[in-house]
């Protein structure tokens, strides 16, 4: 059981590494995917914001999110975009909407439909409601959930204090 | 390779599944399972006020604070309105409440309210939360987020919050209806087993 788990880790650990290379990309994942990323030991920190086409001020804060990595060149930030799309709109709605407004960040559509089985994973004062933003680097610590829309000057005041 | 392949994933997915354990966090402000309500007086879209008080011959009340403009509130249209038809007759009537500010999602304006209940054919309240003072004291925090009522003389009590079930996008995928299932444990007489859960939802648009 241990074994397959770290199996498992490596297996999803690669897929996202892999994915992170190219300048932006999109892929549908299932919870385990997520759930590697969260446990990642790399000394990286990682903004997760969840949002979705359909939500306004998602869409509103998204290029802010989106410039995180160019605002902090240098230090070592990955912005990840959790898209709560369904999945039946990945092709025809999350993937034309990351074209037409040039997304770059790495985006996960989560095919996960039951919510309440991993809402309290990424946070357990999460409503559910989006827009959602989770600021973690396991190797210093940091784990910092806001359930929130933010403006550009709030990220990057709030992403600084947090970089090591 | 590819039979290894196919044994990992299916192990992950095993993993997954015994690593998903489901909890209970009540969160935020507002009722929680087992609290009294504070009776509010909302304008429905006949103009005419609804209070729990004047609500006659029911056992409880479904309360959902719900919306025109989001996806995943309109998803659940059908499933709302189908809950109605289901339960009034058991003493569980919908009532639908929109908290959100119109100046901040224009289509969730009272006159809108009014045309969206036509087109679908409401046959529940479909409220104004005009002050955003029920959804506050409620603790509503998206779209829709239900609030089960039970009633005992002129009490209500909360006996479950959450979603009405486990799959936004399809239906007839949902393999836990927790709305429908917290209504029959209360008309057997026995606690609610799951009283509380979360799902994806638009926020309230608050006014500033």
């Amino acid at each position: 059981m241990h074994q397959l788990k770290n199996i498992c880790k490596l297996v999803l650990l690669l897929g996202i590494t892999s994915t992170s290379a190219q300048a932006q990309s999109s892929k549908i994942i299932k919870w385990p995917e997520l759930e590697s990323l969260l446990n990642n030991k790399s000394d990286t920190t990682y903004v997760i914001n969840f949002w979705a086409t359909w939500c306004k001020p998602c869409i509103k804060e998204l290029p802010y999110f989106d410039k995180l990595a160019e605002t902090f060149t240098g230090k070592k930030i990955k912005v990840v975009l959790v898209s709560l799309d369904f999945k039946r709109q990945y092709e025809t709605g999350l993937k034309p909407f990351l074209v037409k407004n040039n997304v770059v960040s790495d985006v996960l559509l989560i095919d996960e439909p039951d919510y309440n089985t991993w809402i309290d994973k990424i946070d357990k004062s999460w409503s559910g409601a989006i827009p959602a933003t989770l600021i973690l680097n396991n190797s210093t610590g940091v784990r910092k959930f806001y359930e929130q829309e933010f403006t550009l000057e709030e990220i990057n005041n709030t992403v600084k204090p947090l970089l090591p | 390779m590819k039979l290894f392949t196919k044994k990992i994933i299916a192990g992950c997915s095993a993993l997954a599944l015994t690593l998903t354990v489901m909890s209970f966090t009540p969160s935020g402000t507002g009722y929680q399972v087992g609290d009294t309500i504070k009776d509010f007086s909302l304008k429905n879209i006949d103009g005419k006020n609804v209070s729990l008080t004047g609500l006659k011959n029911n056992k409880g009340a479904i309360v959902i604070f719900t919306c025109n403009h989001c996806p995943f509130s309109v998803a659940y249209e059908d499933r709302i309105i189908a809950l109605h038809n289901k339960y009034q007759s058991m003493g569980f009537p919908v009532i639908a409440i929109n908290p959100n500010d119109a100046a901040k999602a224009p289509d969730d304006s009272y006159p809108k309210m009014k045309e969206r209940a036509k087109q679908k054919n409401f046959t529940f309240p479909y409220l104004h939360d005009a002050t955003q003072e029920t959804a506050k004291a409620f603790g509503a925090a998206r779209t829709p987020h239900v609030f089960l009522l039970t009633r005992e003389g002129d009490t209500y009590k909360v006996v479950y919050i959450g979603a009405i079930d486990n799959n936004t996008d399809e239906p007839e995928a949902a393999t836990q209806k927790y709305v429908e299932t917290a209504i029959a444990e209360v008309l057997d007489g026995k606690p609610v087993t799951t009283n509380f859960t979360k799902a994806i939802g638009c926020t309230i648009k608050w006014k500033m």
